[in-house]
């Protein structure tokens, strides 16, 4: 809780400062007799006047909150924006009615400074990555040309309308100033938008493309507006060609230069938060102070402060969430939203307090209804034009109805409010007129247009992110298609935006994350891994408890696709069994459905774009090529030899070798999968010990007593026992004395198994494919995709020391373990002598996941059913490959 | 290389292959230029081997199951004409496509072809029918290892019963269709082919 505390403190003192100004204001009148002399109290009001005023608004906005919500007939209809503007309203015409003048305004310095910061942090930091990056050049064409557009036909047809003599005299102004007014006017504010479309449940790519243009707009805009009102302030004759060139190049200054201190500050921020191990407690404020410093800083050079901390908050974000702790990461998503969430609120109603301060206004009817005849009408224009260019990029065109809910989702916000309160009003003589019309066209936007676009999109019927959990059929086709599609696209051969995106991807793994992960965070890659599965995992058990406790315990096991399944296994029961019942029909969908989305392969299509996911690490995704890659080949190797029965399996594992990659892991890796498929965590031990052992020739003794010490590990006897023999090339058989047949378990699945046949290798699922006639050429396939391959999905195997490190989570436990002996894996052995432990909390668990994903690589040690030379060529290449990727 | 491409590809034939598969000339000779690219051999068929060379596909868990999908029953070789009818499953449906030619064969780029395609990728023994033993080995291609095998076996119940409309046990195509109805298959079967 106190890591909590901090940074709303910071961000509470921050927020505090602005409303000194119009808190002084008010100050006299509440502050009633200093008392002379001493006495026993004494009223300090004016001591803590301001924070308290802070206080208390914010706790005014907080509490109609609750109000709002207390119906939900009235929020479903009318989003909570309007609610808290028209509270606004309400409140300001009180204040007005009470003090006699308007107090209590939205100050721009005070809205640029804090209110709105921690909204950008928080939809930057949260911004699903995938979805943004998938659809960028969308949103910047709409957030530049768009924006661009808009100013410049606002601006100008205000103009001429005014040359027209429709507006009254009062409004003294020229074509600067309207294209002034048309640049604060015309950008669709995050801050509305995130506050409408959040309720209204669009579709993503729908609500990506609108939300990221609000954000990316603010250098449009701000450039603009700098540009025009200095402009106007040094009076248009003063102009020359050469300040128009400004203009532009300030564009890319302001623009490329506000990205760049985001990206220097979220460096900065990975880069502290990779040593703050120490300082868990205040992990947290890093990540604010740093995400504020960026803004500060942009703002401070005149560059893009909106900018800079969405870049920030989205650049850094997979760095520090895998460098602090779990409870830190939950801290910083609570406090971020909390100080998002309330600054939203303390905006939306100071907006409308704000509105009633009528001496500020000059209200002239042909300017409002032009703005907003013109903002409406350029917005729709625009969005079509430039909808109508995208479509020819786009696999999927944004049809007619996108393009509506695109034109009336425009919104007007605070920020055009901010801007427009912040004109000299003495260079600007039109400011009055500026200030009501932009007030209208705000209140307009996020009034009615924001209470009309629920029913509109309901009308259309606007594809909605639907929320509904998908059948498993419909979760593993598609999990098909996206395979498929992957595949095409490979044969297909275009490399897009998505090869460029592989490329960025490896250069991360081999350079940034190195340089901005902790070490332990690049081991535990594959715990986060663990803690998805735990998400999972706690999941299906809040939903069971809801219904059932009882069961609870029966639906653990499946829901635990990783770790859990050592103890979990022996116990899970047959879901078949329980199907019919009808109730309990649902919890095993949850549950499938959580095995399934913590187990699938993710296709490279797939994109993470759901908040609550963003544990998934892509990190998952080098593993997992790893794994896809050595059962494919596995498959071919499989299908080679059953076409060609006389070559022997030596001859095959030769080939084998060829893969440097599945050499250094696939030993550890053979034992412990086979001890994964016990249930008992000792063979798991046994196991470890046993790998640890067969890599060094020293420590064979040993082994053999560990060995000796546990009865039931069947399978890693037998493969080490291959090992053993394959090193020395002595018969092992008398060495190990094993049995080579497992007890074979009463399940149907059983036959899937893998160590069921002699040949562990030939996993039932080959069966079928093995018509399939593949020439003998196709090593020279194997080993051209092997090394391309190397460079595909894994640092290349030439530099074997970064490679170890980048692989994801197992694989450098599984390297170190060779060399290392038993170091690694010493750490359970007593825990797992001690304790047979069911419990789920114990140590091991955090290495057993590691060791999980091993298994794939696996079986080519079994592989060696007839030991021979070749055998013993692989053990010492595999034993000085382990060295040398371990020094 | 487009031009060359062009070159070997006569012209009636980009013509038949056109009104096939429905995409344009000069995606037809980029595809050309892809097929010539990978053809190794140079006999302008491609082989297994070609398309294993791709080392994307190596880590695709279905990989080899697409590559089979574009050998027609029991050959070995595909030609371009093979090769390009394969690929037009996976063009995007085109507004223009959707009301016209109601009575002309249908598109190969069809949510049923589209569909279809997937479905056959599941069924090995071709006999429309998707038997729990090809689900599995498809399931077991696409989660990683650390499902056990029981876990997946459930899987492959719960999935066919759940799609099962006639009690074989079995899921065929007409079930296939109707538990994939609310999915977008048209844009989830697509890539957009360059120009």
């Amino acid at each position: 809780p106190r890591a909590r505390d901090a940074p709303s403190r910071r961000s509470g003192a921050g927020a505090m400062q602005p409303p000194t100004g119009p808190a002084l204001a008010s100050a006299p009148e509440s502050a009633p007799g200093a008392a002379p002399g001493s006495s026993l109290l004494r009223w300090q009001w004016r001591e803590v006047q301001a924070p308290c005023l802070v206080a208390g608004w914010i706790l005014v906005a907080s509490l109609a909150k609750i109000v709002f919500q207390l119906s939900k007939k009235v929020t479903s209809v009318v989003p909570e924006s309007c609610l808290l503007i028209l509270l606004g309203l309400g409140l300001g015409g009180i204040v007005l009615a009470i003090a006699k003048r308007a107090e209590y305004q939205l100050e721009p310095s005070m809205f640029f400074l804090f209110l709105l910061p921690p909204i950008v942090l928080d939809s930057g930091y949260f911004m699903p990555s995938r979805l943004f990056f998938d659809n960028l050049g969308a949103i910047l064409t709409y957030a530049v040309i768009g924006t661009l557009w808009n100013s410049f036909a606002t601006g100008a047809a205000l103009w001429g309308v005014k040359q027209a003599g429709l507006m009254d005299e009062g409004v003294e102004a020229g074509l600067m100033d309207f294209l002034l007014f048309g640049s604060l006017i015309s950008a669709v504010d995050p801050v509305a938008v995130l506050a409408i479309f959040e309720e209204v449940h669009i579709n993503e790519t729908l609500f990506i493309i609108v939300f990221g243009e609000s954000l990316l707009n603010d250098a449009v805009t701000v450039v603009l507006y700098k540009v025009f009102n200095s402009f106007v302030e040094m009076g248009p004759v003063h102009v020359q060609a050469t300040d128009y060139l400004k203009g532009v190049a300030s564009f890319f200054v302001v623009s490329l230069g506000g990205a760049a201190v985001g990206l220097l500050f979220a460096f900065l921020l990975a880069l502290i938060t990779r040593f703050t191990k120490r300082v868990r407690i205040i992990e947290p404020l890093f990540v604010f102070l740093l995400a504020y410093m960026a803004y500060l800083a942009a703002e401070m050079v005149s560059l893009s402060s909106i900018l800079a901390v969405t870049f920030c908050g989205i650049c850094c974000k997979k760095y520090v969430e895998a460098n602090i702790s779990r409870k830190s990461r939950t801290t910083v998503k609570y406090t971020m939203k909390t100080l998002a969430s309330s600054s939203e609120t303390v905006i939306f109603m100071f907006l409308g307090i704000s509105a009633v301060d009528t001496s500020k206004w000059a209200w002239d009817t042909a300017l409002v209804l032009g703005t907003l005849l013109f903002i409406l009408l350029f917005r729709a224009v625009g969005v079509i034009l430039q909808t109508w260019v995208l479509n020819h990029f786009r696999l999927m065109p944004l049809d007619r109805i996108d393009q509506v809910v695109m034109s009336y989702g425009g919104l007007r916000g605070a920020v055009a409010f901010a801007l427009v309160i912040l004109l000299d009003g003495a260079k600007v003589r039109a400011k009055d007129y500026f200030v009501a019309t932009t007030i209208v066209v705000v209140f307009f936007t996020v009034l009615v247009q924001g209470l009309t676009i629920k029913p509109l999109v309901k009308w259309l019927k606007v594809k909605r992110s639907d929320h509904h959990k998908p059948t498993l059929n419909e979760e593993l086709h598609e999990h098909a298609f996206d395979h498929i599609l992957a595949a095409v696209e490979d044969v297909v051969g275009h490399h897009g935006y998505r090869y460029w995106r592989d490329k960025w991807e490896q250069f991360d793994k081999r350079y940034l994350s190195q340089l901005l992960m902790r070490k332990s965070a690049y081991r535990l890659k594959d715990e986060i891994w663990d803690v998805y599965c735990k998400l999972n995992i706690r999941d299906a058990i809040s939903f069971v408890d809801q219904t059932d406790r009882a069961t609870s315990a029966l639906w653990l096991c499946p829901a635990c696709p990783s770790g859990e399944r050592e103890s979990g296994s022996g116990a899970c029961l047959d879901l078949q069994v329980i199907d019919t019942v009808r109730s309990r029909r649902d919890k095993e969908d949850a549950v499938m459905h959580h095995v399934l989305c913590g187990s699938l392969y993710k296709p490279r299509r797939r994109y993470k774009a759901s908040y609550s996911r963003h544990f998934i690490s892509p990190s998952a995704q080098e593993r997992q090529d790893k794994e896809i890659f050595q059962q494919n080949m596995k498959r071919r190797l499989e299908t080679f030899k059953s076409t060609k029965h006389n070559v022997c399996s030596a001859k095959s594992k030769a080939r084998l070798k060829k893969d440097g990659r599945k050499k250094v892991s696939s030993l550890g890796v053979a034992e412990s999968e086979a001890c994964t498929y016990r249930a008992s965590p000792s063979s798991l031990l046994a196991a470890a010990v046993l790998v640890a052992v067969d890599s060094d020739d020293e420590e064979s003794d040993s082994s053999e007593t560990e060995k000796e010490d546990d009865e039931g590990i069947i399978f890693i006897a037998r493969a080490t026992d291959e090992i053993l023999q394959g090193k020395k090339a002595s018969g092992s058989l008398d060495v190990c004395p094993s049995p080579r047949i497992i007890p074979p378990s009463p399940t149907s699945a059983e036959k899937e198994l893998p160590w069921k046949g002699d040949r562990g290798d030939l996993a039932v699922y080959i069966s079928s494919e093995t018509t399939k006639i593949v020439p003998v050429d196709m090593q020279t396939a194997w080993k051209q995709s092997i090394s391309s391959l190397e460079s595909v999905a894994s640092p290349p195997g030439a530099e074997p020391g970064p490679h170890a490190k980048t692989l994801a989570g197992p694989a450098p436990e599984e390297r170190h373990m060779m060399p290392e002996q038993r170091t690694c894996f010493q750490f359970p052995n007593p825990l797992l002598r001690s304790s047979r432990p069911q419990s789920a909390s114990s140590p091991e668990r955090t290495e057993q996941p590691e060791l999980q994903p091993l298994m794939a690589p696996d079986e080519h040690g079994r592989m060696s059913t007839s030991a021979g030379p070749s055998n013993s060529r692989w053990l010492i290449q595999f034993n000085r490959h382990a060295r040398f990727s371990d020094g | 290389m487009g031009s060359r491409a062009s070159s070997l590809l006569r012209d009636e034939e980009i013509e038949e292959i056109k009104k096939e598969t429905g995409f344009s000339h000069s995606q037809i000779t980029r595809l050309y230029s892809r097929f010539t690219s990978l053809d190794k051999g140079e006999n302008g068929t491609l082989s297994r081997e070609d398309f294993q060379r791709i080392p994307e596909l190596a880590i695709n868990p279905l990989g080899d199951r697409i590559i089979n999908a574009f050998f027609p029953e029991g050959e070995d070789q595909v030609n371009f004409r093979g090769f390009m009818r394969t690929l037009a499953h996976f063009r995007p449906i085109e507004d223009n496509e959707k009301s016209k030619d109601q009575n002309g064969p249908e598109p190969l780029n069809s949510r049923s072809n589209k569909l279809h395609f997937a479905f056959r990728l599941y069924d090995l023994d071709k006999d429309d029918k998707i038997s729990r033993d090809e689900l599995l080995q498809v399931l077991r291609m696409m989660v990683g290892v650390n499902i056990s095998d029981e876990q997946l076996g459930s899987i492959a119940d719960r999935t066919i019963q759940e799609a099962d409309q006639d009690g074989d046990s079995a899921i065929s195509f007409t079930e296939f269709v109707k538990v994939l109805e609310k999915v977008d298959v048209e844009q989830k079967m697509s890539i957009r082919f360059l120009h």
